[in-house]
């Protein structure tokens, strides 16, 4: 199949970035990076630059991968990361236009790669459990009901791609915040700094200049995980308790 | 009081305000339909004219109308506080692709519903709130009140005769209904109040209600014009 | 130099527990002023260097990724090997040490084997605490499944995605400690050298990836925790960035590299589709616990499935070949990795793989479907259902057994597997061989230890399925916040090491120099050519079978592969900026190196066992282990003409050395 692919190119952060378009040939068994793959090994004959985007495990699991295309990050398909997303789902003839994800938070490197440091600097503000190596108790003394730990696996799906910003019309970080803060707070085990850890994550995100949630929705279309924006009403409900249910802070 | 100033300032907090106010800008809505619901009986202003001096002369209705305005005031700029601070969280440049399919068409532009709606607001106030209040209105004369009533019954009918003013009506009740359909069930999900078995009944609720008080509303000035 | 494993003497039970008891230790105060390295964030890692912050030493942390939450620890499916014998089904410590012993075929250290198994119940427990949401009964206790040919129920999983969640707990306790102050971490950053003061590892050279800057980093040790280098075959399940730079770095620095020739095949992968190809995914293991394996008898009903004219579920049961089922009866489906892996290449090299490629098995769940129909239609009270109901009935329990990888399955192919039955190929999966480390950790340069699947240690020839996650916690977590007190205990005079001092400054230049080299090659053929070429040679001539003369030939055609990207190989770009095609040929130079070193390993081993078989060297098909020889870890000192071999030998205490038998 011929495409056309109009691609975002910027040197570097100070650049203002602008559209490229390229022809490309693909076949319908490539995954979406394997055709990004013979773009560049064609870039590279020409002595062109290839064109730098962000990809490690291409099986959906480690989050590196993050490209807007066609206005969807990661694309048309839900639960799909980039690297799942096959080149069978377009047409010959298609042109895709391809971006990097636009957030301010998340400061372009180049082309479509971007700086994700913010959501490290969220799960550093609290986003654990306190526990030393060594100090745990047998991992059986305190049972968690099935149900729970599903709920709590589900929220710990997250892959930490970003795409709930990305897809965000208000850039908001709201999905990935409350995803962290409610697989650790449900668990026994996490609910006992709850509190502390849900003001100080949302205290993080706030800095970061993530904009605010307005339940549109499209985080939970575009995640590949699929994870629920019920756990952002969760976040709001131990959040408002947080703060109001405590004697701490004055 | 630190923490409450964290609290209001923080993003979660903002949305909460958000919620808290829409909630009751939407309670508001319903008594307001139902005392407009009085413009429809055949008593030549009667119910509705006296229903309005009642609104305006108790004195804890027209201290509940201050926390109104407040709360007219404070919501909207606290949305536009949003929408700004939002804007700019989404970076110098925009997406070249619009998405399509991920997120409804109210619930993406709240902020423009929203201001459509004040813009309505300053209108519909301007034609009828504002006149009252200056006293420019005629009054008229009912018996066991001792001061003549302002005839707003009279200024709404003689407005709804002009088809441009019932059009205009009818598209800020549109444009309304859009703002609801998002904000309605949005207020409860902000405040955290999320739950399998409830929240599809709230959401029930919110398409139901977006759709028939805006309808209410409409209706009058339809009725109004075409059989009045 | 014959090398000195330093496993403690006395009984096998007793090594650890005694060893660590009476260990020097480094008093608190002393842990301040020492600064650790730690390179690499998988499992290893990140526990390593939480664990170490926790306990006070200054840690500085490295990882190429742009979050430590990235290492490919997190693509785990299966689970986590734990001898908690919490289902009451004849599990012990000693059970899982002689398992992973057997596993291995033979071929590892006894002692840090036993170790490993002892520590595996910690790692349960602190993973519960930290969150890790593993699957629960309904009492709300911990689930465990069967795994890879063992016969007890001791794997704990989080759905398919265990290792992410063990991942995402290790990352979560080295955020904390970054947050603490006492883990300084360096995303970003690639290991391109290890400075070595007076014999001493005392620090590294990495390269800041979005500037291109050099920087120096002094330490009192370094750990290296960088993963496998499956990689070496292009196509592998492991991640793209997966690479055995940190580690080749170390090896050209005097470091061994032990057994590189171990390679995990592992069977249920989708098979390759063409020569774009980048990447292999794997489908669980645990798949074959209700997957028949079969191909069809006749070449004729290959051809017709090749050329699209028949599917599968066209040939009739009685022309189906389920040749494992057929070769080794007693097993089945179930024989571990390595087995089943070659059977899948035999079947194939005669002539009845049935895609286009000819290499690909069908892994089919007809059957199982049908068996669980009929059960499921009892249960509901119908006797006689119709073939309908059964099949709908039987594809509902496989969905909720497996649905995440069939999904995954038809996500990648296009082809539903609940109509069409799987196909399926042997990809490379994981290295059970590494640098070289003593019962420590630390490898023969004194203040240079390596953990996870960078060492060699615990695997022997072969590992065993949801063992990988557990030797990385364990080391981590368990084993090196003891070991390495044996080394700084006698550095708590040495003061801060200085970046300044003319090792760091050689280090710097002569990498400063590899870097330009490669960037002013300016030649023909891209970084990405070479490296599928590098994985056609080494898959061919050192994969899944090998023979002397392959292995000669193979080692000639690397050594000419290698002059050859040294004079036409093109990298775009400069030294000092973000340049992913220069990092990526650097790996890609140290992986032939490497290569050449796997080639000269497996034809100096002589014998068949575990993930090296050698075709000379079988019993009636089977792998024939040669113990009177070959009973010892092969340690090379990397050389360019002729790497130099250093034995370890193995010495068997407590087990019987016995031919692995599944027929």
């Amino acid at each position: 199949m011929d495409l056309i692919l109009k691609v975002w190119r910027q040197k570097n952060n100070k650049d203002n970035g602008r559209f490229e378009n390229y022809k490309v040939k693909a076949n319908e068994h490539m995954s979406f990076l394997e055709m990004m793959d013979v773009l560049n090994e064609d870039l590279l004959a020409k002595k062109e630059e290839p064109i730098a985007f962000e990809h490690d495990c291409r099986e959906g699991i480690c989050g590196s991968c993050n490209m807007v295309i066609d206005g969807r990050p990661h694309g048309p398909n839900n639960g799909t990361t980039t690297c799942q997303l096959h080149m069978r789902f377009f047409k010959d003839g298609d042109t895709i236009t391809v971006e990097p994800w636009r957030v301010k938070a998340f400061p372009v490197i180049k082309d479509l790669v971007v700086d994700r440091s913010a959501f490290d600097r969220i799960i550093q503000s609290g986003g654990y459990i306190s526990v030393n190596t060594g100090q745990a108790q047998d991992a059986n003394a305190i049972p968690i009901e099935k149900d729970l730990a599903g709920q709590a696996f589900d929220a710990a799906t997250c892959i930490g791609c970003g795409a709930c910003a990305a897809a965000c019309p208000n850039a908001s970080a709201m999905l990935f915040t409350s995803a962290k803060i409610n697989h650790l707070g449900l668990l026994p085990q996490g609910e006992v700094e709850h509190s502390k850890r849900v003001q100080a994550m949302v205290t993080q995100m706030d800095e970061e200049g993530f904009g605010m949630c307005s339940n549109t929705g499209a985080c939970e279309v575009d995640c590949p995980k699929e994870i629920s924006i019920s756990n952002i009403a969760l976040m709001n409900r131990s959040y408002v308790g947080s703060v109001f249910g405590s004697d701490k802070g004055s | 009081m630190r923490w409450l100033i964290n609290f209001l300032s923080s993003s979660l907090g903002q949305k909460i305000i958000m919620s808290l106010t829409g909630l009751f800008l939407i309670s508001f809505l319903t008594v307001h339909l139902l005392g407009n619901l009085s413009l429809l009986s055949d008593d030549g202003g009667y119910t509705f004219n006296t229903y309005a001096y009642f609104m305006t002369h108790n004195p804890l209705i027209k201290a509940t109308s201050y926390g109104l305005y407040f709360f007219i005031v404070l919501h909207a700029i606290q949305g536009l506080v949003i929408a700004l601070k939002n804007r700019m969280a989404r970076g110098a440049n925009r997406y070249a692709v619009k998405a399509k399919g991920n997120a409804s068409f109210s619930s993406k532009n709240m902020a423009l519903l929203g201001t459509l709606v004040l813009a309505f607001l300053f209108i519909h106030m301007g034609d009828f709130w504002l006149r009252m209040k200056l006293d420019w209105l005629p009054t008229v004369v009912y018996e066991g009140y001792a001061e003549p009533i302002a005839d707003l019954y009279g200024r709404v009918a003689m407005q709804f005769q002009n088809p441009l003013i019932v059009i205009a009506y009818v598209i800020g009740q549109i444009v309304l209904g859009l703002h609801l359909w998002h904000g309605f069930q949005s207020a409860f999900q902000s405040l955290g109040l999320n739950h399998p078995k409830y929240t599809p009944f709230i959401k029930g609720l919110g398409k139901a209600y977006s759709i028939l008080v805006p309808a209410g509303f409409a209706i009058i000035p339809i009725v109004h014009f075409l059989f009045k | 130099m014959k090398l000195d494993g330093k496993t403690p003497k006395g009984p096998l039970d007793d090594k650890w527990t005694n060893y660590r008891s009476k260990m020097d230790l480094v008093a608190p105060n002393n842990k301040r002023r020492l600064d650790v390295i730690v390179v690499g964030t998988g499992l290893a890692g990140a526990s390593a260097a939480s664990t170490l912050g926790e306990l006070g030493y200054n840690v500085k942390c490295f990882t190429f990724h742009d979050s430590p939450r990235r290492a490919h620890s997190i693509a785990a499916q299966g689970g986590i090997n734990a001898a908690k014998n919490y289902q009451n089904d004849g599990d012990s410590v000693y059970r899982l040490f002689y398992d992973t012993i057997k596993g291995g075929d033979y071929r590892s250290r006894e002692s840090n084997v036993h170790r490993l198994a002892e520590v595996s119940r910690n790692i349960i427990d602190q993973a519960a605490a930290q969150g890790v949401p593993f699957a629960r009964e309904y009492g709300g206790l911990l689930a465990n499944r069967s795994f890879g040919g063992v016969q007890v129920s001791r794997t704990f999983y989080a759905r398919g995605q265990t290792g992410q969640q063990l991942l995402l707990g290790a990352y979560q306790s080295l955020s904390r400690q970054i947050s603490l102050g006492s883990v300084k971490m360096y995303n970003r950053h690639e290991m391109l050298d290890v400075v070595k003061i007076d014999g001493k590892a005392r620090g590294i050279i990495a390269r800041n990836l979005l500037t291109g800057e050099l920087e120096r980093h002094a330490a009192h040790c370094v750990v290296l925790a960088t993963g496998g280098y499956g990689n070496v075959f292009y196509l592998s399940t492991n991640a793209m960035g997966s690479n055995v730079t940190a580690a080749w770095r170390a090896v050209k620095r005097g470091a061994y590299m032990a057994n590189p020739c171990y390679t995990q095949i592992h069977p249920t992968c989708i098979p390759v589709s063409g020569d774009y190809q980048s990447k292999l995914t794997l489908m669980s293991e645990s798949l074959r616990n209700d997957g028949r394996v079969w191909v069809p008898k006749n070449k004729e009903d290959v051809m017709a499935i090749r050329e699209g004219r028949k599917t599968g579920n066209d040939i009739p049961e009685g022309d189906r070949d389920y040749y494992l089922e057929r070769r080794y009866p007693a097993f089945g489906n179930l024989v571990p990795r390595d087995v089943a892996s070659r059977a899948a290449k035999v079947a194939c090299d005669e002539g009845h793989g049935v895609n286009s490629t000819g290499l690909a098995v069908y892994l089919d769940f007809s059957d199982a479907i049908q068996r669980y129909g009929k059960s499921e239609a009892n249960t509901m009270g119908n006797h006689s259902p119709d073939a309908a109901t059964i099949k709908r009935l039987g594809t509902a329990v496989i969905e909720a057994k497996y649905g995440n990888l069939f999904e995954m399955y038809e996500k990648i192919t296009g082809e539903n597997p609940y109509i069409f039955p799987m196909k399926i190929y042997p990809a490379v999966h994981y290295t059970m061989g590494g640098l070289w480390v003593d019962y420590n950790l630390e490898t023969n340069v004194p203040g240079l230890f390596a953990l996870g699947e960078a060492n060699f240690s615990d695997h022997g020839a072969n590992r065993l399925g949801a063992s990988a996650l557990m030797q990385g916690l364990a080391d981590g977590y368990f084993v090196l916040p003891y070991t390495i007190g044996t080394f700084l205990c006698n550095e708590i005079r040495t003061p801060k090491i200085d970046p300044n001092a003319p090792e760091f400054e050689e280090a710097e230049t002569s990498t400063r120099a590899r870097l330009e080299k490669i960037l002013s090659i300016k030649g023909n053929q891209t970084v990405e050519s070479f490296h599928r070429r590098l994985g056609k040679i080494m898959w061919e001539y050192c994969g899944m079978s090998r023979n002397a003369e392959g292995l000669k030939k193979g080692r000639q055609m690397i050594r000419d592969l290698k002059a050859e990207f040294h004079k036409d190989v093109f990298v775009p770009g400069t030294q000092t900026e973000f340049n992913p095609e220069l990092e990526k040929a650097l790996r890609v130079a140290d992986f032939i190196e490497l290569g050449e070193n796997m080639m000269v390993d497996a034809l100096d081993r002589n014998e068949s066992c575990g993930g090296h078989f050698r075709e000379e060297y079988t019993e009636e098909g089977e792998a024939q282990r040669n113990d009177e020889d070959y009973t010892y870890v092969s340690a090379w000192e990397w050389d360019d003409d002729q790497p130099i071999l250093h034995k370890e030998e193995l010495i068997f205490e407590n087990v019987e050395l016995k031919t692995r038998s599944y027929k």
